[in-house]
């Protein structure tokens, strides 16, 4: 079965692809991006700014069950077409990570299905691999914490 | 060679690959692991074995039942980040998807 999400990522450069095809026309999968309502609840996130214009900026923030903040991010939109693309840049506040820049192309491949593109440039390949690693890590911390409950009892 | 099968070749496999991240969240037995896929329980029980034979998987007696878990050491050597990440935007894009189509509905 062919993965509807697919990720490339070439050894060595500092750069990836995300692809994603919907069972959806492109206009609603753009509106996804671009209303701030939808993007919150598909994202999971609270959105304090979405500005979708040339030079416009954004700006989420994500909060854990108890109401701390855990995650902050923002950038700049440099360009937007409407259900064809958006190029913007990202930054995660008090990460360490540095900016990367984002472009998301939307095709419309027949009435009902699209195609997203997330083209992301990284500063470094190293950069690029961090972030690659981060729900690998994750996911091993929370399994060593999981089994530690699981063996203590 | 105490090792009888390379582990990049074990990782290669998808079925083994969602068998690491099913244990990467919990310890589970094998029954409880074979309960996730298609495949008949014997062929799920030689993915088990192959894995735990490159020592990707521990065994834990936990009273009567065998638990597998994920040899984290092990895994901290192999370079198959991506997977975890691609889930992750699978799951994103998948939250996305069931959003829009109830939108499209109404």
């Amino acid at each position: 079965m062919e993965l509807k999400t697919k990720v490339q990522a070439e050894p060595g450069r500092q750069e990836i692809f995300i692809t994603r095809q919907f069972d959806l026309p492109v206009d609603l999968i753009f509106r996804a991006y671009t209303e701030a309502d939808l993007l919150a609840q598909w994202m999971g996130t609270k959105v304090i700014k979405l500005e979708n214009e040339r030079h416009g900026s954004w700006q989420i923030e994500t909060s854990d069950p108890n109401g701390n903040v855990v995650f902050k991010a923002n950038g700049v939109i440099h360009e937007i077409v409407t259900d064809s693309k958006i190029t913007r840049t990202f930054e995660m506040e008090n990460t360490g990570f540095p900016i990367q820049l984002e472009y998301l192309t939307f095709e419309s491949t027949s009435a009902e299905t699209c195609l997203l593109t997330v083209h992301t440039i990284f500063k470094s390949v190293a950069d690029r691999d961090n972030l690659l690693k981060m729900p690998f890590a994750f996911g091993l911390s929370m399994a060593h914490d999981r089994l530690q409950n699981l063996f203590k009892n | 060679m105490n090792l009888r099968r390379d582990v990049f070749q074990a990782i290669a496999d998808p079925t083994r690959r969602s068998i690491l991240l099913l244990v990467a969240s919990q310890a589970m037995t094998a029954g409880a692991i074979a309960a996730n896929f298609n495949s008949a329980r014997p062929t799920v029980s030689k993915h088990i074995q192959i894995l735990t034979e490159c020592e990707l998987l521990h065994q834990a007696q936990v009273g009567r039942e065998v638990y597998y878990q994920l040899n984290l050491e092990k895994m901290k050597d192999i370079a198959d980040f991506i997977e975890p990440f691609r889930q992750m935007w699978d799951a994103r894009f998948n939250s996305l998807e069931n959003l829009m189509k109830q939108h499209k509905k109404s």
